[in-house]
This record gives C-alpha cells, structure tokens and sequence, in this order.
C-alpha cells in the first residue's frame, strides 16, 4: 500500500499520530499547575514545530544522502517566505497559491545556487552556498528593501487588497484555505486541562505528514540508493560511469523545495516576513537540527527541529519570578539559593542550555537524539530478555 | 499492509473528529467574552516581550525591570513612584479593574520572528491581554502587526522609526517614545546655534528602515536651516569596524559627521572616528564636530569617552526634574523607587516602558473595560502630564505621544558610568510636531481597532 | 589616490585580523582536521582578556564622600583603584593606561591553557568523528563560552581604549610626498598590522625552522606515516591547538582598541574568517594568510563612496561575491592542497 515497506509504513503511521495528536500530548498539565509552563500545546509553537521538521526533512535529504552540507539553506526559506506574502498581498489570501509560488521560486533559486555550487564539494561548497545565501541576506536587508520591506520586513497591510479578495475597505486580509481561516482554533476543555485545535496546525500537519511520506519514498528510491553512493564513494561512481552532479542537483533541488514550503507555511500562519530568517545563523540551526536529531534518518530531524524549537520558546520564558513561585515550598534561603543556582540555565540564559545540551548529546550520543532512543528501547530489550535468559537458566539449576 | 489500512481508517475518524470540532469557529479564548484573552480570574496578565539575548540584551534587561517595578506599583506595592505624580488619578495601586496584575516575559532576540513567536505564545499560551517592549524598530512593526491581527493591545517599547507610528501605523498600536523625525527637528536648531549655519555635513547611516528615516528626517532638517549635506554613505549592519567608512570624512569637504547609527553601530562607528582624529580635526577653518542623532545611556556606556562633547537627542534623562524643574515631574518619582529598588538611575528604555504601561492601566481603569476597542478609544487624544516628559499628547490620527524632546551633549569628566550626558536644551513640543500626513509618515493607515473576536 | 592609500591601509589592518584567525583556524584545519566552530570563540576570550586584565587593575577602594551626594541622595562614592593608592596616582594611573598591551601577557598563559583545555577535554575525542559532529560540538562550546562571558560582562561592549600614547594619527602622507594631514591614519591601527606581522612571521618561523614545526608540517602532509616513525603525533597536536588558540586570543587582545568588545563578536567573525580559510584554500598556511589580506582590501575598497553608487550594495556583498568566484575559478581556493576537506 502506497508503496511503502511495512516498517516504513509503521514509522509514518506513528507520525500521522504523533503530529494529529500533538495539541493532546504537547499540553500534558492543566492550564492551572505550576507546570503548565512546560505545556507547548499552543498553537504557534505546534505550527513552528512542524514547519521546522518539513525544514529539517528537506534538508536532510540533501544532507543525511549525499553528505553536503549546505550552509545556506535559510535563503531557500526566506525566497518562500516573500513568494508567499507577496502572492497574498497581491492575488489571494488563499494560502495554496501563495504556498505553491513558494515552492516554484524556492526550487528556481535552488537549481541556481545548486548548479553553481555544487560544482564544489566538501567545505568549498558549504561556503559556497554560505557566499549566497548571506548575500541574499545583505540584499534583502538592505538594497532590496522596496521588494522585501528591509528589516521591518513584510506584513499585510489594510492598504493590501488582492485581487480575489472581496474585503472591506480598510480591512486587513487574513490568511484561509478556501475560506477557512488560519487563526481560527476551538478549545476542547476537560478537566483542568484545554487543547488548541487550531486550523493553520492542521494544514501545516497534513503538509508535514505529505512531506514525511515523500522523504520516505526518496530514501527508499534507487534514486535515494544513488544518493546514498555519492555519500559513500563519489570516485567509484565516476568509475562505473555514472555522472553524479545530476543526482547531487535534483536532491538540493528538492531540499530547496522543502525549505521553500516550509518557508511559505510560515508566512501562511503568521503572516509577515523578516530578512533575518535568511541569515547565517538560521542556515546554521537547521544543521544543527539535522545532526541533533540524528543525521540520515527519517525522523531524527524532525525531532531535533522540535527540542531546539522547544528550548527557544518554552524555557526562554521562564523567569526568576516563576522560578520562585515554582520553589516557594523550600525555606527561604534555600528558596533564593535554588533559584540563583537553575536561574542562570533559564530565561534570559537559554543559551547556555542549548548550547549545553548540544554538547552533550553530541558527545553521549553520537547518532543524535534518535539514537538515546534506540538506547533505551535496547537497554529495556536487554534487560527483559535479559531477566529471561537468567530465569531460564535459574529454572534448570532448581 | 494491514496496518496501513488501519491507519487510513484512523486517519478518516480522527479528521472526521476534527472537523466537527472546527465546525465551531472561534479565536483562541475570545469565545466567552467578545474580545480576545478577556480576563476571567481576579488576575490579568501583560506580556513583556524585550530582547534577553543578543547586542541589545542589556537594553531589555533595563525595561524589564522597568516593567516589574510598574507592575509592583500598579498591584499597590513599593513607593507607587509616577502613580503619585500622573495627571490622570484612576488608578489606585489595586491592579487594573480590582483585578491583580501578573506579567509573563519572553525574548525578542531583536529578530522580528522570534519577537513574534514570543508575543504569540503570550497571546496563544498565557493569555496576554496587552504586550509591551522591544528594542528596534523592526521587531515593533512585526509585533504591532501581529497585536492587530490578534486583536490585543501593543504598546510599543524603544522604537525610533517613523514607520512604527507612520507607514507601519496600527489602531492597536501606541508608541511613546519619540521618533526620527523629532530628532531632527529637535537637534538642527541647536546645531545651527552651537555650530552656525554655514556646515557642511556627512551622513553615515546605518542599511535599514531606521537609518533611511533618521537620514532623512536629520538631512531635511538641518538643510532647512541653511546646512549642506556633501554625501551619505550606508553602512551594512553587520558591520563592526567602520575604518573604511570614516576614513574617507575628512577629505570630502565636511566639517561635520552625522552618525545616524544605533547600538553597537554607533559604539563602534563613534570610536573609530574618534580614532581617526575627527573630534581634533579642522575642516574649512572650522572644529570639526560629530552627531549623534539618538543617543542611548546604555550605549554611550559603551563608548566611553568618546562620547565626550557629542550632541545627540533622547526621549528622556532622568535628570530632567532636577535641573529644568517643576514641568518634568514624576521624574524624580521614577528615578527615586527605581534607583532605590536597583541601585542605578534608569535608562530611557526602561522609563518608556514604565510609562506605557501605567498609560495602558490607566486607559483601562478609565474606560472601565479590558476591550481593545474602549482601551484605543481612552487613547486616543489622551492629554496627560506628571509621567516624566512635562506635558503630552497621545495624538489620535497615528497613536504617537508628542511632548518635549530632550538635546543632550556627551560629558567631558563624567563622574560615573550612569552620568554619562548632560542636558543641553529642550525643545518644546510644538516645535517637533508635524502633521500626520507629514511626506515623512505617510503611506499607513490605522486601519479600525480590532477586538480579536 | 590618497582615498586608495587609506583604503589599502585600512584592508591591510581588516585583514590582520582576518589573517590572525584565519591563521588559527588554519593550523587546527590541516593538523588536526577538525572543524572548529568555537574559534571565534577564543578570539572573543582573548579580547575579554584585554577587559579582565582592565577590570582587575581598575579594581578600586571604595569611600564616601559625604559633602557630596549621589542621585538617591546618599553619600556620593569615591572608587580609587588600588594600584593607584599602591605605586602611586601617576604610575597607577600609567599601569591601567598600558592594560592593553600588558594583557597580552596575561592573555598568553589563560590562552595556553584554555586551548590545551579545549583539545584535551574535548575536541581529542572527536578526530575520528564526522564533521558533522565537530560542527555540533564546537558550535555548543562556543555558545557555552559566549554566554559564560555575557553572564559575567553583559550584552554591552565595554571600552578598552588603547595607552593614550598611541590615541593620535600619524601623518603617513607625508612620508609618501603627499601635502601634509592628507592621509592621516591612528598609531593603534599601525600597531595592530605590525603586530599581526610579527606574530604571523613568528609562526612561520617556528613551523619552519624548528624541529617541533617540522613534525607538525610533516603531520599536516601525512599524518600516518609520521606516526609509523615512532613520532607521538597527538602531543604536539595538543600543543599545535594551544598554539592556535593563543594566536586568536592575542589578536582578540589587541583589537580590543579598535572595536569595543562584546559577547558575541567571535560569532561575527567566524564565518568570515571561514571564508578567509576556505578562499586561502584548505591547509594551506601561506593562503590563508594571503587571502586574510587580499578580502581586508578589497572589502575596503567596496566600501568606498564611488564605487557604493556605481552598484548599490556592493560593500554588504563583496566578500561572498569574490568568495565565489574564486572557489569558481580555482577549485582549492587560492593555494589549497589536494584531498583536504574535500569530502
């Protein structure tokens, strides 16, 4: 069924699940504990969450295939994100259109930058496309700002009035899907507990779920096989006559063409674009995403995409003053003491977190956060057939 | 297989589900009340949205102690500081309506995503009934326009564009600190009057929206006034060293530098200048002189002596009271319970966003509503005095505060690092008040207030 | 012509910096062959040596002083540095003027260690590993350094002006036959190239006529053989990183003068300075060096008035443009070898 090995198709179910139950399992405190600073089931989180996996997916077929590391994929992102805004400025607030010219002009760049640079391997051609990526940063910032807004970048604005859009003089057009609204959301409470069902995570979903099945049947390919033999050994692919630059290209093309999606379901969502999303620095995180999660597996980025996403918007908000409602219960020197010793790993000092957490998980797992994974579910394996092996042995000696 | 085809059926329930519970459309918790995060609870939450990483983190750090000191003194604790000073008395120290006042606080990164993923987790998560804060002007536009969309209210922290209250004006936005144009209107007559008529000037400025209308408003200005401006240079952003933009100042005919630069941009620029002799140098028989159209306490720290003599405006100094008097009272007010709370004078970031929100309280208690709607409409028009600038209007056509503008020059012995400026002049109101469909502002519209519902 | 000599005054002092870096990253590139992200890092290190060394020695006794106040209204406070009221106001006071130049002593030793730190603790383990994971690894390390540094100085830059000997401009035009206060450039800038000179030329000195540098070089071409022969390689690849790191901590020293430090000014420039390697072409010393320069010059040059209105934003650009034509033209970059890094 939709041809996919029966393992493969038992990971994409897991992700069907995970992804259309995250408003449930992202918001495991009620709204009213202490705890519920840990809750990440709202909607603009969830929506980043899956918005950076497509990201993360994409770039990992490039990646975790080929072996280049491109340095500059946020350019890809940020040429969708304008395609987007400018198509809802001017023609549709239907997101499809928007998101559609968004993979066009993501995938048109990428076949530019990818010809020219992949004319290089190794790190000559992370700088390369580094070169062109931070140059349609300063561009974009700058000597461009008529077309991208410079830093203040693009939104839309009561003066905007699409072409297939009936809206109201003065009125600000909002982002739908056939008239469906992005915003909208309706709240389920139960108990103590609240879950966002928010239309805008929903489409993002499907597009994840859409993307995640493609990125297994690229990895299950010949073509991915054939990505997978440049990794390895590119000369002995020239030896046996095949030409790998046509391969390399197609798989950035399409990595490209992830970015630019992802970057057209940003602006479909939240409706604005920044330049910034182009600099070295967001190039550099979906990286990291890539390796954190584990670089080379289906949905090792994917989870990487979400702790860094995570870190940056839950435990970025967690003050001092929290901290101290959170440990009111010890004595009052305790208290400050405890609070002086997590405050400098929290709010204001997230960093630090992240870049503490990277370390680690780099240097304990060496295949990423997937492979802790894989630890655990061995270490339970072994100690059940473990405790197996052991009570059978005990049995004879009785 | 057989799994698979589970999974479709799955999948068609759980959409099914799905869809049945967006039949009912609403936003976020706008349900109850007909305006969105209406508070329920004896509570209500203010987002402080500031820059806690990056260049500007000390600047957020600044206005976020602002913030909870307005917040103690809003929920009736503390010395009440401007509480006792503000023209306006709704307020009375029992949180905004009877209902205490709780703050949640995120980081702006000074990027305009991460600003709004912070403010939308406020609005989303936290129910954020007003988000306050930032730094640049970038990050007040991208959150002013997500304010609007959400239907809450923003009310802006340091932003210095004319776009933020001009082309990029929202009905839900208010911003009280000052603006480009202010600036230049404020600083060319003292120029003239400190430097003469006959200059010659040479703009740096910085390759972004809040250079091109410091720019601007600084060339049309002083030009008005009888300068000339012999060429304008932009610098990238990420630049740290500007040797090869100052070394070429001094041999274009300029007897003057504009440094229409922000942060470490301007740390950085105004060191090398400083560097490449231009405070010592002549030009057409003249001293020649370095401006600096926004000053900044935090930064001038950074540059250190260099500063030294330089003329450049601010919104506010917390010496105003002290030495022009009874006109900028509540100053002292501030300064007393900050100072005393942290142990330093405040900086004008943090007095803007003290200042904003005790006017969002206050708008709220007057109105006797949390609605978006009814807080603009208290707004709007709104004259108060006794917050520190003497004076001021909340102009209804674009939501701008207008009061007097302070001109300070950089210390020569500056007795300490928070005493770093002294007051040259103010200038009144009038004279940096402009039309709001001034060619500098124009191209936005407020647009009509949004409830989020 | 005078504007062109600036300029090429101004490329050449960009591109010490760059060429300081670029050497570092360079020496542990082809030695060890790691890819080290937290190397803007140590160059930040460096510059807050420059700072420490300023704090320590403006630490100051405090008393009051009660015939004036402060802005509450108590006691104004009088800091006098502690080496003032030691050796005396004009030595003490001469002591905390020279704190640039002196920390590169203190730099030199906290440098040694934080590189040999760095290398034993750390980056040893991950030769063998991916690339992937060194980028992760160092990337981490440099955010953890960088925030360790903002938690004790702040987001602000901090002035560490240099000696005030060296605060004037020197008239170089004069001594090119040109009209006097034509082309003026500051003592400290001068300082700063001549200094970057002498380390560079002490690095290739050492490389090239000491035996250590002679294993290291023979390490850099071959790293296995070299190991055959009975040579214990990693000791003085522990030494070669300690090395690198100290060439980035006295360049971050010595620019503390020019640009005011910050926490993040190391990530500022380490992706230019991987330009600057990869554009000097992998393991190549002489090329990175070479190309530190030549992108200093020309980022100079774009800056330049006439040529910004002949093609708008040229100066945010010009880097990464030649970047690319370069690694277009020349496959290796300026003078890089054969097989490094390429995979």
């Amino acid at each position: 069924m939709l041809g996919l090995r029966k393992k493969d198709a038992g990971l994409l179910l897991l992700v069907t699940v995970l992804t259309v139950m995250a408003p449930v399992l992202l918001n495991p405190f009620p709204v009213d504990s202490a705890m519920a600073q840990f809750n990440a089931g709202y909607p603009d989180l969830m929506q980043r969450f899956v918005i950076f996996g497509i990201f993360a997916i994409g770039f990992n077929i490039l990646f975790g295939l080929t072996g280049y590391l491109s340095f500059g994929h946020a350019a890809f992102l940020g040429v969708g994100s304008y395609a987007t805004i400018w198509m809802m400025k001017l023609l549709t607030l239907n997101i499809l259109p928007g998101i559609f010219m968004a993979i066009v002009f993501a995938a048109l760049f990428a076949v530019m930058v990818g010809y020219i640079s992949l004319r290089r391997s190794g790190i000559y051609f992370s700088i390369l496309t580094l070169a062109f990526a931070q140059m349609s940063y300063a561009l974009a910032y700058s000597v461009l700002t008529p077309i991208t807004g410079g830093e203040t970048g693009l939104q839309i604005k009561p003066t905007d009035t699409p072409l297939l859009a009936n809206l109201e003089p003065g009125e600000i057009g909002r982002a739908s899907l056939f008239g469906l609204e992005m915003s909208q959301s309706s709240i389920i409470r139960m108990g103590g507990w609240e879950f966002t069902l928010n239309v805008g995570y929903y489409v993002c979903a499907m597009a994840m779920i859409l993307a995640f099945y493609m990125a297994i049947r690229i990895f299950r390919s010949p073509f991915g096989m054939m990505l997978r033999a440049v990794k390895s050994n590119q000369n002995r692919m020239y030896y046996t006559g095949l030409n790998a630059r046509p391969y390399t290209l197609a798989a950035f093309v399409i990595s490209g063409m992830y970015a630019g999606l992802a970057g057209g379901l940003m602006v479909a969502m939240d409706t604005q674009v920044g330049p910034e999303r182009m600099f070295w620095t967001a190039s550099g995180e979906v990286v990291l995403m890539t390796i954190l999660g584990g670089a080379g597996t289906l949905i090792g980025p994917v989870l990487g995409a979400g702790m860094i996403k995570y870190m940056e918007n839950i435990v970025s908000k967690i003050n001092d003053q929290i901290l101290h409602t959170w440990f009111a219960f010890l004595p009052d020197g305790l208290e400050d003491a405890v609070v002086a010793m997590i405050y400098p790993f929290v709010g204001k000092g997230w960093h630090l977190t992240l870049g503490l957490m990277f370390m680690a998980v780099v240097i304990f797992l060496p295949g990423g956060l997937l492979e802790g994974g894989d630890r655990i579910r061995n270490a339970f394996r072994r100690k059940r057939t473990g405790k197996e092996d052991t009570a059978k042995q005990r049995t004879p000696a009785e | 297989m057989s799994r698979f085809n589970l999974t479709r059926r799955g999948l068609i329930k759980t959409s099914a589900g799905a869809a049945a519970g967006l039949s009912l459309p609403t936003y976020l918790r706008a349900q109850d009340s007909g305006f969105t995060n209406a508070p329920t609870g004896d509570t209500v939450t203010l987002g402080f949205n500031v820059p806690q990483s990056g260049p500007y983190a000390d600047e957020g750090a600044d206005e976020l102690r602002a913030f909870e000191l307005a917040v103690e003194h809003l929920n009736g604790e503390g010395d009440g500081g401007m509480l006792q000073t503000f023209s306006s008395q709704a307020l009375e120290g029992t949180g905004i309506l009877g209902k205490r006042v709780e703050f949640v606080t995120g980081d702006t990164q000074t990027k305009s995503d991460a600003a709004r993923a912070s403010a939308r987790s406020m609005i989303e998560k936290d129910g954020a009934i007003m988000v306050s804060g930032g730094s640049s002007s970038g990050v007040a536009v991208a959150v002013q326009a997500l304010c609007q969309e959400a239907g809450i209210i923003f009310m802006a922290g340091l932003t210095h564009s004319n776009d933020t209250t001009g082309k990029d004006r929202k009905a839900n936005g208010f911003r009280h600190f000052f603006n480009s144009y202010m600036s230049g209107a404020a600083l060319a007559p003292i120029l003239i009057d400190q430097y003469g008529a006959d200059r010659k000037a040479y703009h740096l400025t910085a390759d972004y929206n809040w250079g091109y209308t410091t720019e601007e408003a600084m060339v049309s200005s002083t030009e008005a006034l009888g300068w000339e401006t012999v060429n304008s240079v932009k610098t990238p952003l990420t630049q740290t060293d500007f040797s090869s933009y100052i070394a070429p100042v001094l041999n274009s005919g300029a007897d003057v530098l504009v440094l229409n630069h922000y942060g470490g941009n301007m740390v950085n620029s105004l060191t090398n200048a400083v560097q490449f002799g231009l405070r010592e140098a002549e030009a057409n028989g003249k001293q020649f002189e370095i401006v600096v159209p926004l000053y900044s306490e935090l930064m001038a720290r950074g540059a250190g002596e260099n500063i030294a003599g330089i003329l450049g405006s601010q919104n506010w100094d917390w010496k105003l009271e002290n030495q022009l008097g009874e006109r900028y009272i509540g100053t002292n007010a501030f300064v007393q319970s900050f100072g005393e709370k942290y142990g330093f004078p405040p900086s004008q970031a943090a007095h803007t966003c003290y200042v904003q929100t005790l006017l969002y309280a206050d708008a709220v208690a007057r109105a006797g509503s949390f609605q978006p709607c009814a807080v603009v409409e208290a707004l709007e028009g709104f004259e108060f005095d006794g917050l520190g600038n003497g004076p001021t209007l909340y102009r209804a056509e674009d939501h701008q505060c207008f009061k007097d503008v302070v001109v300070v020059r950089g210390k020569e012995n500056p007795e300490n690092e928070f005493d770093l400026v002294e007051i040259v002049e103010v200038t009144p109101t009038d004279q940096v008040t402009y039309e709001p469909d001034h060619p500098q502002f124009a191209g936005g519209s407020l647009g009509s207030c949004n409830n989020g519902a | 012509m005078d504007q062109v000599i600036v300029q090429i005054l101004n490329g050449l002092d960009k591109g010490s910096a760059y060429a300081l870096i670029a050497l570092g990253l360079t020496l542990i590139f082809g030695t060890l062959g790691v890819v080290n992200f937290a190397h803007g890092a140590l160059f930040m290190i460096g510059a807050f040596c420059a700072v420490t060394l300023q704090r320590i020695l403006t630490l100051s006794s405090v008393t009051e002083d009660p015939t004036r106040t402060d802005f509450l209204g108590n006691p104004m406070k009088i800091e006098t540095p502690y080496v003032e009221s030691w050796f005396g106001e004009a030595i003490g006071a001469g002591i905390i003027d020279w704190s640039v130049p002196l920390a590169i002593f203190f730099a030199i030793p906290i440098m040694m260690l934080v590189g040999y730190l760095m290398e034993h603790g750390l980056i040893r383990h991950f030769y063998k590993r991916p690339h992937a994971d060194q980028i992760l690894v160092t990337f981490g390390l440099a955010i953890v350094l960088q925030e360790i540094v903002k938690y004790f100085y702040g987001a602000n830059p901090i002035q560490t002006p240099a000696p005030d000997a060296f605060t004037g401009s020197f008239d170089f035009g004069v001594l090119l036959g040109f009209d006097p206060l034509t082309i003026m450039y500051p003592y400290w800038r001068l300082v700063y190239f001549a200094f970057a000179a002498l380390v560079i030329g002490a690095v290739f000195a050492f490389l090239q006529f000491t035996t250590f540098g002679m294993v290291v070089r023979a390490g850099m071409a071959d790293r296995e053989t070299v190991g055959l022969l009975g040579i214990d390689i990693d000791k003085r690849f522990t030494l070669m990183f300690a090395l690198a790191a100290c060439v980035a901590g006295v360049a971050g020293v010595m620019y503390a003068p020019i640009v005011a430090p910050n926490y993040h000014m190391g990530m500022d420039f380490l992706v230019l300075s991987f330009v600057v390697v990869v554009v000097g072409g992998m393991g190549s010393l002489p090329g990175a060096v070479f190309a530190g320069f030549l992108l200093g010059i020309l980022e100079s040059f774009a800056s330049m008035p006439f040529m910004v209105d002949a093609i708008p934003g040229i100066n945010q650009i010009i880097i990464y443009l030649v970047a690319i034509i370069i690694l277009l033209t020349r496959p290796r970059g300026l003078m890089g070898r054969k097989g490094v890094m390429e995979e």
